[in-house]
């Protein structure tokens, strides 16, 4: 069960012809799919698309009603695999995975696919992670589409656009026999606003008429010879058949007046902000009526070079708004622009930086910048003259504002794990430590600052490879459940077994893939109607050929996840090192219990919630428990108290009881301060019997010895 | 879509309202947009959300941004985040986060309205200082006053929690008590009903918060915990008490508040005789203080040495958890309602050094000495205790250590901290005469020492380096701060890495 449910937002979906759908970029690219008669969609989830993920998923009955096969690929390499159905078969499909992290794992069948071509329009959705909210390194999917020849949508981030974008997608992909990638960035799948629905359409072609009568033609196979005629297709008829495509159906949108003496060409997806920033220099209406010609490329590849060409003609400037690094468009364009003979001059990652995400303040500045060199006199007299600098008198907070980098949950299983890691370093000293994908990355941050490195989804383990022959002390992996599935069986723990690793492997199984918005995997324990889970890691890494596996069901006991480490690094075995350390994702495990618990207080039935404390008269506030843990709910207080420095440590509401900090505090032989409280409600009779005599006792000895000495209190 | 009659008023980008929204993980940032959103679409106005998913549910911090504007007929080309110097409303669900919106230029005196939870969400960077790591609000505050064009700021978590609510209720109600919007009070709550769940107690957590915006109503805070208070004991107890507090009033006046809370919580800790051991060990130092300096280093003395007497002990620990008033505490943090039962589960991990301490002096004395008999010891008793001191068994194992606090003089462990603070009050006084701001410093070292079993001994260690420094710059005019200078660097972080470095600065110039 994923994170967030769709399930209410999937009815929107059997929405009509003329109905008017309301809500988030990602549920119109659906909708868009079923109104173009998809006959098969699937991916891999990852921010920003985990959610387009989750509604496939939570629409399987609406799919299965159309004949649309769902598939929850096994990684992005799979999903783009399956887009193979539509070389033989007119039948469209679609798969969606993050950029460009998950293009580079699937592009291995992308260069495949692009080669062969298709007959079945073939569009890959890629949710492209760049700019702020991101969570990997910062590149471009752009190149990957330019070295593999297939189309590149980047349409503007409004519904209408982007479902318009699903539509031509499909048609330019068989119009050019090409698959088409349509990219939509972070904050365009989770934008919100309305369009215009159509009635859905079953496939005229299913999946299952293709196995009714299958096909091949060896001509697609990507061997040589063919493999050189397809290479060839490529740029003798496929690109400009695009060119043709795009400029007939208008794909790309050109606005402002006829004739100006400059103008701006920006990618489809910086549409918006060009146009805030052209607002806010009084160049434009809150429509995007702009005084200044615009060239809006929602195909950012192939560029119609005709097009471009009739757009600058008796222009002396254009500048090229295009987020990301290398300036691939504005190379292409200074090309095109050099090649006939232009006198255009052409602005670009002069004015506007190289690298980074281009904000609003960013092309604000950028656009003031060409205006100021390439057409003064279009700019309001006040911002022509040079800048006055005006001196703010507003503090500057920069040393007062803490970071705040992403973190375990509150009660995550994952933290013991660490903090057991940590504890064992500092009694074995620091080792050769590697991360993988995943919430586990976290630790790498403070207060744990385990491992140093991720070099890719399931790679952990396979990334301490140069050390698998050993030496003074073990190096040690760590991988997450979804990257063992992902991709680490083979690529980690295969590999430390053929090459005889040394390595100790952890691997942090929470049941889900936590990370994406805990979408189930292999080894999921919850019932999955539609998918087949519960299969155990320790018996598929057992299966490879690794002899030395541990199993730990509880991560939350500290002293045994140490002992188990010990082992584990101490052992006289010969080759890899497995320790499955599991326990359930602290988010999912509270929304489905915390309903159950409600229900039971109301209903009458026993039911035991636990919780924990600290006693702030025994807590000396030095901090060390927070070192070992850095949980949301384990927070600082300061006492109203003349004796004392430092805030002390407590713990908030918020606290789900996990145990973590009393398990910390013992095993780290920190401090008694922590207690767990559980309150027990709806106690039965004999329970509430007992205890009452019970408690009677224990106040009598209290108030025994409160009668003999004075004591204080808070 | 909507079918309006064209405005021809509204095409200015300033008819654009801007609003953005910083929140952390798990304050429902993504609850309050779609509420803003459905608010400003069913007034009939073209309104567009975005948001970075996941990474607020991760604890980190994000940002939500909405902005609207009157229907007509064509849509209007909205921003997809928001721009330094072009909000109009800003709503932080924290305080710090308030601060992240200033310094990124979101707050300007032309336009930003900032509303904002005053509570804070401490960062974990805040959190693992070993002293006080926490960040100055008051600046924030300081700094949005200037910034800001209205700024509206109170305690809407504490509403939220009073009301069983989460922080994105009252945060809306702050939206739709600042007027910033143009939307009557009913449209907000329609947007909470029509949401789904705990629509009764969102009600309320917004109705609150409204009201206090508006100066209708003031957020009651709960008390915060003081300073030791008596609680009513035996009567010939309390009049002793009462003579010993006449002492106190004797002293100067700057240090009777602190002298008064070092004498409660030496009494509780032992007995009366304790705390008349404390008045007078105090007033001797106070003898050789002087009015010229304000008392600081009676001052400094009065809180420090009894931190140094009430020590964390075994005695001292038992006894404080099997008190009545602890388990009443609990049980109201803990909202235990009627009928229900409490059980509490102590986390202890005795090691040989405390369960030695406990014994007389000289035979803990002769123990300590030999390292075979620790580690036999250490291996029976050196593990994990979950006490359940919620049962008369458990309770019993308890409340007979904290019974051995009579024998307490005699033992081990009082013997050895009794000698630690007399060395270190001595150096001290004897520093007086010659230098009293380096005296003043010497006593303020004994923040250092805290903690329990490694903690302590750490904090034993930065104590020791810290005198060392101190005797080291002895004598010079700068001595005062460059003992302070090395006390905070020994605070600022757990390893002792910034000590490190301030001490060997202090080396290169004293060898030199």
């Amino acid at each position: 069960m994923a994170e967030r449910s769709f399930a209410k937002e999937v009815e929107d979906l059997r929405l009509g012809e003329g109905d008017t759908f309301t809500g988030e970029g990602i549920l119109a690219i659906t909708k868009a799919l079923l109104e173009c008669g998809v006959g098969y969609v699937g991916g891999y989830q990852g921010a920003p698309i985990s959610h387009l993920m989750d509604v496939l998923s939570d629409a399987q009955e609406l799919l299965g009603e159309l004949d649309v096969r769902y598939e929850a690929n096994a990684s992005e390499a799979a999903a783009a695999a399956m887009l193979a159905a539509s070389v033989h078969y007119p039948i469209r499909g679609a798969v969606t995975f993050k950029g460009a992290v998950g293009v580079n794992v699937a592009s291995d069948a992308l260069a495949n696919l692009a080669s062969s071509g298709v007959t079945g329009g073939a569009l890959v959705i890629v949710g492209e992670d760049y700019g702020e909210g991101s969570s990997i390194m910062q590149e471009r999917s752009h190149a990957f589409a330019m070295k593999s020849q297939f189309w590149l949508l980047d349409p503007r981030p409004n519904l209408p656009s982007i479902v318009s974008a699903v539509e031509h997608g499909f048609e330019l992909s068989e119009a050019t026999g090409t698959p088409v990638m349509l990219m939509v960035r972070i904050r365009s799948c989770h934008v919100t606003g309305q369009f215009k629905t159509r009635d859905n359409k079953r496939p005229t072609f299913t999946v299952r008429d293709a196995l009714a009568a299958p096909r091949s033609d060896w001509s697609r196979v990507v061997l040589p010879p063919m493999s050189y005629a397809q290479e060839r297709d490529k740029i003798e008829n496929r690109w400009p058949a695009a060119q043709d495509y795009i400029r007939e159906n208008g794909l790309n949108e050109i606005s402002g007046p006829d004739h100006a003496p400059i103008g701006i060409i920006c990618q489809g997806g910086m549409y918006n902000g060009v146009i805030r920033a052209l607002q806010r220099l009084g160049l434009a209406t809150i429509y995007g009526d702009c005084d200044i010609p615009l060239y809006v490329l929602n195909v950012t590849y192939p560029i119609v070079e005709e097009e471009f060409i009739e757009f600058c003609l008796n222009k002396s400037a254009v500048l090229i708004v295009e987020e990301g690094q290398p300036n691939f468009i504005e190379q292409t364009c200074g090309h095109l622009l050099y090649q006939s003979n232009g006198q255009t001059r052409l602005f670009g990652k002069d004015v506007l930086p190289m690298a980074g995400e281009y904000t609003g303040q960013v092309l604000f500045d950028g656009i003031e910048g060409f205006l100021k060199k390439a057409a003064p006199d279009h700019l309001p007299a006040q911002r022509r003259a040079p800048n006055q600098q005006q001196e703010s008198d507003i503090p500057d907070l920069s040393n007062t504002v803490p970071i705040r980098p992403p973190g375990f949950c509150t009660g995550c299983p994952e933290r013991p794990i660490f903090a057991a890691l940590k504890l064992t370093e500092q009694a074995t000293g620091k080792h050769q430590i590697a991360g993988d994908i995943g919430c586990h990355l976290f630790a790498s941050l403070p207060p744990f600052e385990i491992g140093g490195s991720t070099m890719g989804y399931g790679l952990g383990p396979a990334s301490n490879a140069a050390f698998d022959g050993g030496g003074d002390k073990r190096s040690i992996a760590i991988i997450g459940d979804g990257g063992f599935w992902h991709n680490g069986l083979s690529s980690s723990i295969g590999n430390a077994v053929y090459n005889k690793s040394d390595g100790v492997i952890v691997v942090v199984d929470n049941y889900y893939s936590a990370a994406t918005g805990g979408q189930d995997v292999l080894s999921s324990r919850a019932d999955n109607k539609s998918k087949s889970t519960g299969h155990p890691i320790a018996a598929a890494v057992k299966g490879v050929g690794v002899e030395w596996v541990r199993e730990l069901d509880r991560t939350y006991d500290v002293p045994a996840m140490m002992d188990v480490l010990n082992d584990a690094l101490t052992t006289e075995h010969q080759g890899p090192k497995v320790i499955v350390a599991s326990s359930e994702c602290m988010l999912n495990k509270q929304r489905r219990e915390r309903p159950l618990r409600q229900q039971a207080i109301v209903d009458g039935r026993r039911i035991d919630i636990p919780r924990f404390g600290v006693d702030e008269d025994i807590c000396t506030g030095d901090h060390a428990c927070i070192r070992l843990s850095g949980c949301p709910s384990l927070s600082l207080k300061t006492l109203d108290d003349p004796l004392r420095d430092d805030p002390v440590a407590s713990i908030d509401q918020s606290c789900v009881g996990c145990g973590n900090c009393g398990e910390v505090a013992d095993a780290a032989i920190l401090c008694p301060s922590f207690y767990r409280a559980d309150v027990v409600h709806n106690p039965g009779p004999i329970e509430r019997f007992l205890g009452g005599l019970n408690d009677g006792l224990i106040r009598w000895l209290q108030s025994r010895r409160s009668g003999r000495r004075l004591e204080f209190g808070r | 879509m909507m079918t309006v009659q064209p405005d021809p008023s509204t095409t200015t980008v300033d008819d654009v309202i801007k609003l953005a929204i910083m929140a952390v993980g798990g304050q429902g940032g993504g609850v309050l947009t779609n509420w803003i959103e459905s608010c400003a679409r069913a007034a009939g106005y073209h309104v567009q959300a975005t948001s970075v998913a996941g990474v607020a549910q991760r604890t980190g911090a994000t940002i939500y941004y909405i902005e609207m504007a009157p229907a007509t007929a064509r849509e209007p080309v909205f921003a997809l985040m928001p721009s330094g110097g072009d909000v109009d409303i800003l709503v932080a669900a924290e305080m710090m986060e308030a601060g992240r919106g200033i310094l990124r230029g979101f707050v300007t005196p032309d336009k930003t309205t900032l509303i904002t939870s005053t509570h804070r969400a401490l960062a974990v960077s805040e959190k693992t200082v070993p002293g006080d790591g926490m960040a100055n609000s008051i600046e924030v505050q300081a700094a949005a006053e200037i910034a800001a064009q209205r700024f509206i700021a109170f305690d809407m978590e504490a509403i939220a929690q009073q009301n069983s609510s989460v922080i994105s209720a009252s945060l809306l109600g702050a939206l739709a008590g600042s007027g910033g919007l143009p939307f009557p009070r009913e449209a907000f709550e329609a947007a909470i009903r029509g949401s789904g769940r705990g629509i009764d107690a969102s009600l309320r957590a917004f109705d609150e918060a409204f009201r206090v915006t508006r100066g209708e109503a003031e957020v009651i805070l709960e008390e915060q915990p003081s300073a030791l208070v008596p609680i009513p004991g035996p009567k010939k107890l309390e009049q002793a008490f009462s003579k010993q507090k006449q002492r106190v009033d004797g002293f100067p006046e700057v240090v009777r508040e602190i002298a008064l809370a070092g004498l409660r919580a030496a009494v509780d800790f032992q007995d009366l005789t304790y705390g008349d051991e404390y008045l007078t060990r105090l007033s001797s130092l106070i003898d050789k203080d002087s009015a010229s300096k304000d008392y600081a280093f009676s001052v400094a003395c009065a809180k420090y040495l009894a931190q140094a007497i009430v020590y964390d002990d075994v005695v001292r620990v038992a006894d404080l958890k099997t008190r009545h008033a602890r388990f009443e505490r609990i049980n109201q943090e803990m909202k235990t309602p009627t009928g229900a039962r409490l059980q509490l589960t102590e986390f202890m991990h005795p090691r040989a050094e405390e369960l030695v301490g406990l014994l007389p002096a000289r035979m803990g004395g002769w123990m300590i000495a030999r390292p075979r008999a620790m580690r036999g010891i250490d291996r029976l008793f050196n593990r994990g205790r979950r006490i359940r001191t919620d049962r008369l068994f458990s309770f019993l194992q308890l409340y007979f250590l904290a019974g051995l606090r009579r024998w307490r003089r005699g033992m081990l462990r009082h013997q050895v901290e009794r000698q630690h603070w007399e060395s270190w009050l001595a150096h001290a006084e004897g520093e007086l005469a010659r230098d009293y701001d380096f005296a003043v410093e010497l006593v303020r070292n004994r923040r250092l020492i805290k903690g329990y079993s490694d903690t302590h001994s750490r904090g034993l260690s930065k104590f020791d380096k810290v005198s060392q420094g101190a005797s080291l710059v002895a004598g010079r005019s700068d001595a005062a701060a460059w003992v302070r200078r090395l006390r905070e660097a020994a605070l600022a972080d757990a390893d002792g890495d910034a000590l490190e470095g301030a001490l060997a600065t202090v080396r290169t110039f004293a060898n030199g």
